[in-house]
């Protein structure tokens, strides 16, 4: 065997020209020093985070109280965290593209068309799968539990393996920047461009295995978020008495269910086309390619309403929350998500009028997709009305809901031109497209999930966050918005293509200027947010809600102490009627003290997640590099892990009755000590977390 | 652990495991059917190469038909013994029914390894044509999946001899009966839409 | 032996039995085929939609009863949906190649 062939088996198509710092080495243009310092960044911050973990003495700590714990609550934080990472990442690229286009008119710019596409690809899909996906998926960990009145989700272990798959997969999505090269294809990937013929690089395989690692990590979480909600809630608690945001979570786990499998079957053909050489989707023998657009977009349309009914669901709560009223309309609320969610199976053609099919289908398409603004109009009028004669307080989740309701419904009027198939065709592929659904993600899905992250950050932490950099970012975020789109719409209509590198019609400068500099507020805004996390954190003790119920909320999630204990519920509650927690309040008897306290089962910790999660991440690295030792050992690992995992016995660890009454009793002290406080002190450092009934 | 234990009213862990596994399956059902309707838009795909006709044998697909279809009586019985057999007695029924599931299995996994072998040496293998390649999609991914149940009752089997049939070795051999079961279903429908289709003058 | 192990047995008994019929008539509808191309088709069809219900009724214990209820519902919730799937799939697909070949 000679050299050259043994480095091949062991490190695959991995050379030299692999790896971004050599390239930038080679050839120092902007673009490749660009995404060297990208891969610098990864680089260094990985090796200082394990340098200051090692320092600090924090590994066992992290290993027993964070990576290996099945509580879901720890799990919510961890997805969250990946979230707000990878968020700073794709802005930051969102900032770039918005900086080469407004340079690049009639001139190269400063990235090279092949960065370009790389950014757009790797943007798209860090927002989609590796920012909402994950933010949602630890909303629902979090709340779902607590407000249904159960201590865990269904499925623990299978919980932890889904973080560390949608983990491996955003490691995946950072080494991407490191060695070798992501896909040119979009967040989309249509082929063939995307087939060995036209890419014949690693870009689209990284694409591939991280985006199908990220699925599965979903799919997974759908199906527990699905039989929690099914089969866990507490006595009393029928669907019909279930909190909103936990009827969106229902719906959305059911897309979850049914609409990542598309994608895994769409991605699974384009990787055999490219691995073994089929022909799904190519040009020749066969191929058809056009099933690649049905495919994926089956999966895509839902997908956009797994991202939107959470938030959905955010603003449903904070919006009764922050008008001190009763939703309006429940009923329609519960019965519109469920609308909404069916109907999203009937509309996917809308994402590709112009292939080719005939003016009848794109006809009963386009009426599908006008319908469901329906439901999605009711639900604004709900919430309009439940704000109508409400006492109604601008916090920074309020704010964020206002600013959703006015931009989101501009954004829907958008969508309802694109759903008339003469006027899709007018815009296809222009910058209008880019416009409609930044209009619907950003003020939609984006700001629902700030509301959440700002609404319920003090139950999960134990003290509020800082407003006035609270209220800096909202208003960066909003004007950001309207600064980086609103040209975009404008742009579209002029005609300007989608992704482009360079531009060549000087009348668009103007826009693009103004686009990038809403840009730039975006980026502001999440350096807001950044020190305003900072400034909580340092101001914590002045803003400590330990009892629990800071904004006067309605579900039973304000019910327990801020942080929960880590077996949330000493006793399960029975649940009486809708906003439980609330009607008690009202009737004084908010926290009735158990008659007596059990011990509590709660899972043990299992590495089995962990092991999955790095496993599945290194098998597709292999397949990435053709490293076929790493790829089958990789694989492996997984089942070893879950059959090993499955001969364990001893699962459950039990919290002794009198600890918990000792936890309980620390509360209900502090209970006792607490002032409570009317709505007008919430945002002091007076509030301690118990709410004043109003008199 | 009992469902008080767990603090979970309403349903035992053995129900949720149960119907988390239906869950499961209904994913896997989508994609089974993604599949088949990709099949459905490339039967015409065969760009000059073999045609469904030329290459399938009615005999070989009974008889793997009869293999699998058996399979899920045995295994069945195996369920049968499970459910009405005491603690650690009387495994010996439940293992030698789950043996025989286990050989019909492989038996039919290695029939059709067979007919894939003798498909390339006629020139039929899956960068020949869309068709060949969704052909060579759909039954091998039906036959991972059998390959994987089998897998997955021989790993019961060990757990049944190391801990008897206690609780966690019950719900597992519940959802592997799901699982058996629902790739006998999905064979019904590729011997239909595949086989005998393709086989149809 | 206990009624309720009899009782289970005799079901899985009535599967197999009744899948060896279906089986049988389907695959005897094609080697002997006795009517054209698109009825034999059909009829295949129809032997396997039928047979399916058979498996899931004796080896899946669906019905109505309430235990079953949950999985009842999830499994028409997935055909309505795999339907909508499948049919615009084939509906989108069998139009392009109409209109493109």
């Amino acid at each position: 065997m000679t050299d050259a062939h043994a480095w091949h088996v062991l490190f695959g198509n991995i050379d030299a020209h692999s790896w971004a710092f050599v390239r930038a080495w080679d050839n120092p243009t902007v673009s490749e020093v660009i995404a060297a310092v990208a891969a610098a960044i990864v680089v260094i911050a990985a090796a200082a985070l394990g340098a200051l973990t090692t320092a600090l003495g924090k590994w066992r700590y992290l290993w027993m109280e964070w990576f290996t714990s099945l509580d879901p609550k720890k799990i919510a934080i961890m997805y969250v965290l990946i979230a707000f990472v990878m968020l700073f990442r794709a802005v930051i690229e969102g900032v770039l593209m918005r900086a080469q286009q407004a340079v690049a008119v009639n001139s190269p710019g400063f990235v090279s068309p092949e960065h370009f596409a790389q950014l757009f690809s790797t943007h798209g899909t860090i927002m989609v799968f590796f920012m909402a996906m994950p933010f949602i998926a630890g909303l629902f960990n979090y709340i779902v539990p607590l407000q249904i009145g159960a201590r865990d989700v269904a499925f623990p272990l299978l919980n932890s393996i889904s973080l560390w798959l949608t983990a491996g997969a955003a490691a995946l999505l950072m080494a991407s920047l490191v060695v070798g090269k992501f896909s040119t294809g979009g967040w989309t990937g249509y082929p063939p461009y995307t087939e060995l013929g036209f890419s014949p690089g690693v870009g689209p395989d990284y694409w591939i295995w991280a985006v199908t690692l990220g699925s599965i990590g979903s799919n997974l979480t759908g199906l527990n978020v699905f039989v929690t909600i099914y089969k866990m809630r507490a006595p009393g608690m029928h669907l019909m008495r279930m909190p909103l945001f936990c009827w969106t979570a229902l719906c959305t786990a059911i897309l979850m269910i049914f609409a990542m499998p598309p994608l895994t079957v769409a991605t699974a053909l384009l990787a055999l086309d490219r691995y073994l050489g089929y022909h799904f989707f190519t040009n020749d023998l066969g191929g058809n390619m056009m099933n690649y657009a049905n495919l994926f977009w089956l999966f895509g349309h839902p997908e956009v309403y797994i991202l939107i009914l959470p938030a959905f669901g955010v603003y449903s709560e904070v919006v009764s929350t922050f008008s001190s009223k009763a939703l309006y309309g429940y009923t329609s609320l519960a019965v519109a998500t469920g609308a909404i969610a069916v109907l999203s199976f009937t509309v996917w053609v809308h994402h590709f009028f112009t292939m080719g099919q005939s003016a009848d289908i794109n006809g009963a398409f386009g009426i599908a997709t006008m319908a469901i603004a329906v439901p999605t109009g009711v639900k604004i009028y709900d919430w309009i009305w439940t704000m109508f004669c409400g006492e109604v307080r601008f916090s920074v989740p309020m704010l964020y809901s206002l600013a959703f309701m006015v931009t989101f419904v501009l954004g829907g009027f958008s969508g309802i031109i694109l759903a008339m198939p003469p006027l899709d065709f007018q815009v296809h592929n222009t910058v209008f497209i880019v416009a409609h659904f930044h209009n619907m993600l950003i003020p939609g899905v984006l700001y629902g999930l700030l509301a959440g992250y700002h609404f319920w950050f003090p139950k999960a932490f134990g003290f509020r966050l800082n407003e006035r950099w609270g209220r800096i970012a909202w208003a960066c975020w909003v004007a950001g918005f309207f600064l980086t789109f609103m040209p975009l719409y404008v742009l579209g209509l002029s005609g300007m293509v989608r992704r482009a590198q360079e531009v060549f019609e000087p009348a668009f400068r103007p826009w693009l200027f103004v686009s990038f500099g809403g840009a730039s507020l975006l980026l502001c805004a999440l350096v807001a947010l950044l020190v305003q996390l900072w400034v909580s954190i340092r101001e914590r003790a002045d803003n400590q809600v330990f009892v629990g119920d800071p904004w006067d909320g309605r579900g039973l999630e304000w019910s327990l102490s801020a942080p929960p204990p880590e077996y949330a519920y000493a006793v399960v509650p029975v649940v009486h009627g809708r906003d439980t927690f609330f009607e008690a309040k009202r009737n004084l008897n908010a926290r009735p003290p158990p008659e007596r306290y059990a011990d509590i089962a709660l899972p043990r910790n299992s590495a089995a997640g962990v092991l999955i999660g790095i496993s599945a991440a290194a098998a597709a690295f292999g397949l990435v590099w053709h490293i076929w030792w790493l790829a089958i050992l990789g694989f492996t690992a997984i089942w070893a892990a879950v059959i090993g995992r499955s001969f364990a016995r001893a699962v459950y660890r039990i919290v002794p009755a009198a600890a918990v009454e000792r936890t309980e009793a620390r509360w209900r002290h502090a209970i006792g000590d607490a002032l409570p406080v009317s709505r007008a002190c919430e945002t002091t450092s007076a509030n301690r977390g118990l709410a004043r009934a109003p008199s | 652990m009992s469902a008080d234990e767990l603090g979970h009213v309403g349903s035992t862990l053995g129900e949720r495991a149960v119907f988390g596994f239906w869950v499961f399956l209904m994913s896997d059902a989508v994609i089974f059917a993604l599949l088949f309707a990709t099949y459905g838009s490339l039967l015409d795909a065969t760009a000059g190469g073999p045609t469904p006709a030329a290459l399938f044998r009615i005999g070989d697909s009974l008889i793997e038909t009869w293999l699998l279809l058996s399979s899920s009586f045995t295994f069945g019985m195996a369920s049968i013994a499970m459910k009405y057999g005491n603690a650690r007695e009387n495994v010996g029924p439940l293992l030698a029914w789950s043996a025989v599931t286990v050989v019909l299995g492989l038996s039919f996994t290695g029939m059709e390894l067979h007919d894939a072998l003798t498909l390339f040496q006629q020139g039929a293998y899956p960068s020949r044509s869309g068709y060949l390649s969704v052909l060579f999609a759909l039954v091998p991914f039906h036959g991972l999946h059998v390959v994987g149940g089998s897998i997955w009752l021989i790993v019961v089997m060990v757990q049944l001899l190391t801990f008897g049939r206690d609780v966690r070795v019950n719900m597992n051999m519940l959802r592997l009966g799901l699982f058996w079961h629902f790739l006998g279903i999905v064979w019904v429908a590729i011997f239909s839409v595949v086989y005998l289709q393709g086989l149809i003058r | 032996m206990n009624p309720g192990r009899a009782s289970e047995l005799r079901r899985y008994l009535a599967g197999y039995g009744l899948s060896h019929v279906l089986t049988g008539a389907a695959f005897g509808a094609v080697y002997w085929q006795k009517l054209g191309a698109r009825d034999t088709l059909g009829i295949v069809f129809a032997l396997g939609f039928i047979q399916v219900l058979v498996h899931f009724r004796c080896f899946l214990y669906i019905g109505l009863r309430r235990s079953a209820r949950d999985a009842l519902q999830l499994l028409l919730l997935s055909t309505l949906i795999i339907g909508l799937m499948v049919s615009g799939t084939l509906v989108i697909l069998v139009n392009l190649h109409r209109r493109m070949m």
